[in-house]
This record gives structure tokens, C-alpha cells and sequence, in this order.
């Protein structure tokens, strides 16, 4: 055991039949077409989905009353080989400044309409406190289905 | 098994609450996490105990010492919600891109 606790990272990976740029492209300029929503529940329904495409872009919904919220912005840009996010989400489904875990993202290609995507979400250690608090509330609520979905929603979109 | 209105009271006291914020930062014994507060190291001594009991800090031994620190089950269900959503984002990039290529 390491002197500081750590959380094991989100490791993903997919194959995507589509060339490396396609793919890069999809997920940065595109995220619009693929980002989650379908569990959306309450407040302004999600409109857009955006990723400013350059280092230190922003990463943010619009939301169909015109409100904006923010998921967090790009740490790192090399397209269309990689790319570093930061997830500023709480465990209370906020958007917190304070709060960076990261999203590395790496394409690679496999074939000229094969790419290979690599997900990892690490630093989820740095949830700590806020993460015992988010344990206190599921306890008290409604159980699992409508926990995903405020989270979805949250990632979504937010008052 | 954590008893979660144990752990509802026991995060409603201000020095518990400074206490698991530190242990967020980092794990350490006891000593250390009374330096610099104006509790006595037996209460926090005290305070560890409700904290303990509610789930909310787990302690390990190391040598001597026991080292106190944020009990990682609460950020292991976080986890498993962001393990799922990862899942189904990346299905749906799939798709979009694969849809994409084709047109």
C-alpha cells in the first residue's frame, strides 16, 4: 500500500472503424453528435454539447434556455493523437474550479479505417470528502437509476 | 458496515468536518492531524472514533503507527458511476464516428 490512498483510474478503450483523424475529429470538433443525453431529466433540456478545439479551450453544454454550464476545458491538444481533459464535476453534479480530475484520451491507428481509443479518468482520489457526502446521498434517495440520471444530467446540462 | 446516519451525524460537526478534509489531502496518525488545532489530541482522538464508526475514515497500521485516512469506499462508488458512463459515451462515439465514415 502507497503512503497516499489512490483510486484505481477509469480505463476504457474501443475500436472505431473510421480513420484516426475521423475519429479525433468526432470526439473534439463533434462531441455534439455522441455526447450522452438521453437520460436527461429536469431543468433546461441539453442543446448542444461544446470542446473548443485548442489547449486550454473550453468544455461546456448549452442548454435550450440559453444557459450555459461548464464540464471543465482542455489541458492538452495534439491532434488527432491525443488529448488531455479536465472533468470538473462534483459529486454533487456541480461544476467546481477547485476540482480537476483528468480525461486522457489517446487515438491510434490501426489501419487506415481502424483507430484504437484509449480512455482514462484519473485523479478520482481528489473526490475524497466531497465523494463521502455523494455516499450520504444516495442512502437517502431513490436508488440507482435516478442517481445515473442526474449525474447524466449534470454532465449535461445544469441550472 | 457503514451506518449512514451515523455518517449524516457525524460530518454535522465542524472540527469532524475539518478533520476528513484533511485526511482528504493525505493520510496521517493522529498526532499530526492535531498539530496546529486547538483540540486536544485526545479529542481528536474522539473525533477519529465517530468518524471510524460512521464509515467515513478507515485506519490502517503501519509499523507503530496508525495511519487514519478517508475510507475510499464513497469515492469507489463514484468511480463505478463514472466506469458506466465512460461505457456508454464511448458507444456512442463509435457510432457517430463509424456513421460519419460512411457518409
Amino acid at each position: 500500500m502507497t503512503a497516499v490512498a489512490t483510486i484505481e483510474p477509469v480505463r476504457k478503450h474501443v475500436i472505431i472503424e473510421a480513420s484516426q483523424e475521423r475519429v479525433f475529429q468526432t470526439f473534439t470538433r463533434d462531441i455534439d453528435t455522441w455526447w450522452p443525453r438521453q437520460h436527461h431529466i429536469g431543468t433546461s433540456p441539453l442543446k448542444r454539447a461544446v470542446l473548443e478545439p485548442m489547449a486550454g479551450g473550453r468544455w461546456y453544454s448549452v442548454c435550450e434556455d440559453g444557459s450555459e454550464c461548464t464540464t471543465g476545458r482542455v489541458l492538452a491538444w495534439d491532434p488527432p493523437k491525443r488529448v488531455v481533459l479536465a472533468w470538473q464535476i462534483t459529486a454533487q453534479w456541480q461544476y467546481d474550479p477547485d476540482l480537476i480530475t483528468e480525461v486522457e484520451v489517446t487515438f491510434t491507428a490501426e489501419g487506415p479505417r481502424t483507430t484504437r481509443v484509449d480512455l482514462e479518468h484519473r485523479n478520482l482520489e481528489r473526490y475524497g470528502v466531497s465523494a463521502v457526502e455523494f455516499r450520504k446521498s444516495i442512502d437517502a434517495s431513490q436508488g440507482w437509476g435516478l442517481i445515473l440520471s442526474n449525474f447524466a444530467a449534470a454532465v449535461g446540462c445544469e441550472e | 458496515m457503514a451506518n449512514h446516519s451515523l455518517a449524516f451525524t457525524a460530518l454535522g460537526d465542524p472540527t469532524r468536518q475539518l478533520l476528513l478534509e484533511r485526511l482528504a489531502k493525505r493520510p496521517m496518525p493522529v498526532g499530526k492531524l492535531a498539530a496546529g488545532l486547538k483540540v486536544t489530541r485526545p479529542a481528536v482522538s474522539q473525533h477519529l472514533k465517530v468518524l471510524y464508526d460512521a464509515g467515513l475514515v478507515s485506519v490502517r497500521q503501519q509499523g507503530t503507527r496508525r495511519i487514519y485516512q478517508v475510507d475510499p469506499k464513497g469515492i469507489e462508488i463514484m468511480r463505478s458511476y463514472l466506469d458506466r458512463f465512460w461505457d456508454r459515451a464511448l458507444a456512442a462515439l463509435k457510432a457517430a464516428a463509424e456513421t460519419e465514415e460512411d457518409t
